[in-house]
């Protein structure tokens, strides 16, 4: 009876769990509630995942207004990798962040915290969920509102600045989608994405199309943060809290990758974007831009959130990377990273939270010899600061495995080689907190420290975990992967 | 005559290029949020221009009137609205903190207390 209604449930269970955590206004209360809500979402992606595994696409008419009219909720191969993704990494930040969070907001205010995190999950598995362009604003600014308010929770008084630039960043380039979404509307008169995608060929060479498709594409690229655009992510990782950090590294950015692919391939074809306008040089070049040049910013971090803050903005420019190839293999490859840095990054975050808690502000100059205080910490952001280097038996071996074969196949070898030169600045600053944490004498101020609190080692380690044993089994990852870009390919031509 | 009677895009286009300047160029935090909702606002006439047809009525289905406005971009622009008014209620409040925390809101002088 329930089992029809999976899509819809997927974005109301978290979405009524906010305003009940207001209503009592117990910490405790609605860390339960944001938690039961977590796993309910979980269960119901998995769900979801498998019903569709076959290659069914599940179409869910919101208040039975059937569409093109009412909206429709769709679940196909693609978005239901995401849902599980988003689920799970947002499942395992909630069990983190009772610890966590609790050291970082004051106590009056944990029940908001919990009622934003709840508000940002609905958001985000909205956008994912949803088939309707219109619907897909309002869910991307439902996560944008409450990502402000989690980022502004944070201690230190510049995470007020960072909420704020992100805030105007965050809404311009909503606003540029929601243009982008206007012209289309004026074009087609549909805002259901699949009737919008079998009416654009007929007019796909106009100048309003092609408008809006600049339009989506800028506004997706600043809430993904693609090189240009990324200004305000490195403040916004730095200064929220842990669990906030994790949250958004491993699961907003992901999502906006997910709407750009959406777009890309499924609304507009492949025949608009690649041959119409030159989106595959651009994309290209500003992933490379991004591979290379945040890469070697972040060398230059001393704050170690700002460093891998740096290392994402690098590293979702592989995941563009792999779109910008427009092929099955470069897909798979964009989308397992997707994936796989979701992984690495959350459990890089979430471990950095367990040294935030003893240290305050992780800084280069006052970890040194933390390697000894906290060997299990220590030994996991190692582990996945190989996984982001791309070490065999890590995630990030198999996703750059991936990459390397499209730019070979699409004859560009100079490509490849590029990808594993960006990998050796990798090197350079993951080197620079294994220098910090095992070769440097402890100073008195760490020589005091204890290992990180169990329940926040626990849920970090499980993603650690995560990001070997897929670099070892890839069935599930790559070929989920496969299968998305597949139907993605497919689905535009 | 192509001008006028695109009237309504020309002005959407102002506001547009307006807001989006006010908030590059002023380093006032409030002065930003100003320029964001003239730039938000924009949008709002995007949809509803369109919507509008001359001498259309509202879609209620009678004998006498043949010709409708589509009610839909009505609608989405309300939500829309709401969206702004929150947007812009959050920046705000994000205001008065930075105001609280380092007693300015001139973007300048806040840069300069953290260097």
């Amino acid at each position: 009876m329930i089992a029809p209604h999976l899509p819809v449930l997927q974005v109301v269970l978290p979405l009524l769990a906010a305003p009940l955590m207001v209503v009592v206004r117990r910490g405790g209360f609605a860390w339960l509630l944001a938690t039961a809500a977590s796993v309910a979402a979980l269960g119901i992606a998995l769900a979801l995942f498998a019903r569709v595994a076959d290659g069914a696409v599940l179409s869910y008419a919101m208040g039975s207004w059937p569409p093109p009219w009412g909206i429709e909720y769709r679940v196909d191969r693609v978005n239901a990798f995401l849902l599980v993704l988003v689920s799970s990494i947002a499942t395992v930040v909630v069990i983190y962040s009772r610890t966590s969070v609790a050291a970082e907001v004051p106590r009056e205010q944990l029940y908001l915290f919990y009622t934003m995190y709840a508000l940002c999950l609905a958001g985000l598995l909205g956008i994912t969920v949803t088939g309707d362009a219109f619907n897909l604003f309002v869910f991307l600014e439902i996560s944008s509102l409450s990502t402000y308010v989690l980022i502004a929770l944070g201690r230190d008084r510049r995470a007020l600045v960072a909420s704020y630039q992100y805030l105007i960043m965050g809404t311009i380039g909503a606003t540029f989608f929601v243009i982008g979404v206007g012209l289309l509307y004026l074009m087609t008169g549909t805002l259901n994405l699949a009737d919008m995608a079998q009416r654009l060929p007929q007019v796909a060479e106009s100048r309003p199309v092609l408008a809006a498709l600049a339009f989506i594409t800028v506004g997706v690229c600043l809430k993904l943060a693609l090189f240009p655009l990324h200004l305000w992510l490195p403040n916004a990782y730095a200064y929220a809290p842990s669990a906030v950090t994790a949250l958004l590294a491993a699961t907003a950015t992901k999502v906006s990758v997910y709407v750009l692919l959406r777009f890309y391939f499924f609304v507009f074809g492949g025949t608009t974007v690649f041959i119409a306008l030159p989106m595959a040089e651009i994309l290209l070049l500003l992933s490379l831009a991004a591979m290379f040049i945040a890469s070697t910013v972040a060398i230059f971090q001393d704050n170690l959130k700002r460093m891998f803050a740096y290392s994402s903005v690098a590293q979702i420019g592989y995941i563009t990377l792999g779109v910008s190839f427009d092929s099955v293999t470069g897909l798979t490859g964009g989308v397992v990273h997707l994936f796989n840095h979701a992984l690495t990054k959350g459990a890089l975050f979430l471990l950095l939270g367990g040294v935030a808690l003893r240290v305050g502000v992780v800084r280069f100059d006052n970890i040194g010899g933390i390697g000894r205080m906290m060997p299990v910490t220590a030994f996991g952001i190692v582990l996945g600061g190989l996984s982001l280097i791309g070490v065999p038996a890590t995630v990030g071996f198999v996703s750059k495995w991936y990459l390397v074969l499209a730019a070979l196949e699409s004859g560009a070898w100079w490509l490849a080689f590029l990808i594993v030169l960006s990998s050796l600045l990798t090197v350079a600053y993951v080197w620079r907190f294994v220098e910090a944490a095992y070769f440097r004498e402890p100073d008195p101020a760490v020589a005091r420290l204890k290992e990180a609190p169990l329940a926040m080692l626990v849920p970090a380690w499980l993603l650690v975990g995560a990001s070997v044993y897929f670099g070892l089994d890839t069935v599930l990852t790559v070929g989920g992967a496969s299968q998305a870009a597949q139907d993605l390919l497919r689905g535009g031509r | 005559m192509r001008f006028a009677s695109h009237y309504s895009y020309w002005i959407t286009m102002f506001l547009l290029i307006a807001g989006l300047y006010i908030v590059i160029a002023h380093g006032n935090l409030i002065k930003k949020l100003v320029g964001l909702s003239i730039f938000q606002t924009s949008v709002y006439l995007l949809y509803i221009a369109p919507g509008k047809l001359i001498g259309g009525t509202a879609p209620i289905v009678t004998e006498q009137f043949q010709v409708y406005s589509n009610p839909l971009p009505h609608v989405l622009i309300l939500t829309a609205i709401v969206v702004g008014v929150a947007t812009l209620a959050l920046g705000l409040a994000l205001v008065v903190r930075i105001r609280e925390a380092y007693g300015s809101i001139e973007e300048d002088e806040i840069l300069e207390q953290e260097v």
